[in-house]
């Protein structure tokens, strides 16, 4: 990694020169809600006049950019009683201004899950390396909880990361492309004070959280809990939406369709991604539902997130963005839900009776 | 692929014939959408007319006694009834008229000239029904992909999740955070949440999503203090809902 301080005007020249000469995205306003407050998206940019970047939060994450909601993942064509396949995984450069730690974090868990397993996705590999992510940091939001994920920082990942250290960005820079392009422009290396500012600027994020989860062990208790009334509890609120797995940053799971063409002269592969929370997630061939009651498919959603599958090596991909609990109209958050999971074991009477006493 | 092509009727009842209009929509497939099909009676595009159709196409809903004859003569040749649109799958808007005595409704439309109604049917409450494509109107690429299934005898399925789905791959602000009551969340996807995405609420045209949660749903208006006469009236817009009860305030 190399370290170096840019002026913010000089950083609005920069983002400004690679937006105008290159297809680009960064959180811009979009509405403003019923109480008053901004609404923001990541949306296409032409211009650096058009990004927030104050911005607090996006409704949605940056993940379809990787993971298209819809995707066509291959054609056939049909000749005779023989057919042919097309793939085609090209895709064109983007830049992305403006992402915030956990939203990093979460690109390198999708790494972990859609690169470094069994069967590395080209399809998103295509789109990762081709998007150049510029890293933003900023001061939670009351209901962010990253700290607890440990995601409030993040070191990989992105091409250039910017702490903000008052009339500066401190640049942590991780690519030679990002070097080669800042060096067109006004750059220094940091100085002793710009060392100091950037270590206050790191205690200020870490001291300004007021959300806390306290995932200590919770792979196990999550274990434990299986049968819990806690998630029918929860369940019962569910509406079985999808809205927390479409906004979240690391829900990657997905469904396949094949369909003919309209000629049927050919055939396409499509996937869509999905929810556990959608009432057929889990419906096999012959109509049979493994997960028919909502209670069921929020605790696996639970599951995936914060205890981990095989297949990503049993780790959380919770980053702890909150956008699930901010997006769901009825109230379910992880916080409440693994309070209450918590509480269920910890306030347990049996078990505190039955206790050894202390010698 | 060499497929028969299917002998398809299409029939309008009580309704705008919008559905209908759809079929001959989205240019860039129609003319290979129409090499599937053998059209035997089709009011909208053709005089002719033949009774020998496998499949039946029914548009809107039931309101006099001459229509209940006319399709139970239909369901008697089809070998796949369709319910076609919101008005055959549900009643649809014209069932604004079930909420009046028919005499006073009679009388406010059509003065003091005889006319012979009946309260609206949707088609199911009539005959029985094999498959039902909602929307007002239907899509038409949803009706290309049912009937290259019908075609190539492969399964036919319709989203069973919520509009909220789509909606949120559109990056649109949920309506409800913009103080509006939506029923996207427990009405059947399968539009692209086109109404939404156009910052109008959804009121539920393809009727209610699986297993929706309309107890959450209600607690939701609750508790962000939406009008419930609101409510009712979107729920009751095209009458695919249930209705709920009266503010219990």
């Amino acid at each position: 990694m190399i370290y170096k301080v840019i002026s913010k005007g000089e950083f609005r020249r920069f983002v400004d020169a690679l937006v105008k000469s290159n297809n680009s995205l960064g959180p811009r306003q979009v509405d403003t809600d019923s109480q008053g407050n901004p609404v923001y998206q990541f949306k296409p940019v032409q211009s650096v006049e058009e990004i927030a970047f104050d911005y607090t939060a996006t409704t949605s994450s940056a993940k379809h950019l990787f993971l298209p909601f819809r995707e066509e993942l291959s054609r056939f064509s049909f000749h005779g009683d023989d057919w042919e396949q097309q793939i085609n995984y090209e895709a064109d450069p983007v830049v992305l201004v403006g992402l915030r730690p956990c939203d990093i974090s979460a690109l390198n868990i999708l790494d972990d899950v859609l690169l470094n397993s069994h069967f590395p996705s080209p399809y998103y590999l295509a789109k990762r390396k081709n998007t150049f992510v510029i890293g933003m940091d900023h001061l939670p939001l009351p209901d962010c909880f990253c700290k607890s994920m440990n995601h409030h920082t993040v070191t990989i990942g992105f091409n250039l990361f910017c702490s903000d250290i008052g009339d500066n960005y401190y640049l942590s820079i991780n690519s030679s492309k990002a070097f080669n392009f800042l060096k067109e422009f006004e750059i220094r290396d940091p100085s002793h004070d710009d060392n100091c500012l950037l270590v206050e600027r790191r205690k200020l994020i870490q001291n300004s959280f007021q959300t806390e989860i306290d995932v200590t062990a919770l792979p196990s208790i999550l274990d434990i809990e299986f049968d819990s009334p806690v998630w029918e509890k929860w369940g019962q609120k569910c509406l079985n939406c999808g809205t927390c797995a479409m906004v979240c940053p690391s829900c990657y799971c997905y469904s396949l369709t094949e369909s003919c063409e309209t000629n049927r002269k050919g055939a396409r592969r499509e996937k869509s991604l999905y929810s556990c929370n959608l009432v057929d997630f889990a419906v096999v061939a012959g109509g049979h539902n493994f997960r028919p009651k909502n209670g069921d498919r929020l605790k696996y959603r639970y599951y995936h997130q914060h205890r981990g599958f095989a297949e990503n090596g049993n780790q959380q991909i919770c980053v702890g963005c909150n956008r699930c609990g901010r997006a769901c109209l009825s109230g379910i958050n992880p916080k409440d839900v693994i309070n209450d999971l918590r509480m269920e074991k910890e306030s347990c009477l049996i078990c505190v009776s039955s206790s050894p006493a202390r010698i | 692929m060499n497929i028969a092509k299917l002998k398809i009727a299409s029939f309008d009842f009580t309704c705008c014939e919008g559905c209908q209009l759809q079929l001959a929509n989205r240019e860039s497939t129609l003319s290979d959408f129409l090499e599937l099909l053998d059209i035997r009676n089709f009011r909208e595009i053709l005089s002719e007319k033949h009774d020998d159709y496998d499949i039946a196409l029914i548009e809107g809903s039931i309101s006099r006694q001459d229509e209940v004859e006319r399709l139970l003569k239909i369901r008697e040749q089809a070998k796949v009834l369709v319910a076609f649109g919101t008005c055959a799958c549900f009643g649809g808007i014209n069932s604004l008229k079930n909420r009046f005595r028919m005499d006073e409704t009679v009388r406010e439309i059509y003065g003091d000239m005889a006319i012979e109604t009946l309260p609206v049917k949707k088609i199911s409450d009539v005959v029985k029904v094999d498959l039902s494509i909602p929307g007002c109107p239907v899509a038409k690429e949803e009706v290309e992909r049912i009937i290259v299934s019908l075609a190539t005898s492969s399964l036919v399925t319709l989203p069973k999740y919520p509009v909220c789905v789509e909606c949120k791959q559109q990056l649109n602000t949920c309506l409800f955070d913009l103080g509006e009551i939506c029923l996207g969340p427990i009405t059947r996807a399968g539009c692209n949440a086109v109404c939404p995405t156009g910052k109008t609420a959804c009121l539920g045209c393809r009727g209610p999503a699986e297993e929706l949660n309309m107890p959450a749903f209600l607690e939701l208006v609750r508790e962000r203090k939406l009008s419930h006469s609101d409510l009712q009236e979107k729920l009751a817009f095209y009458n695919a809902f249930e209705p709920v009860a009266t503010d219990e305030t």
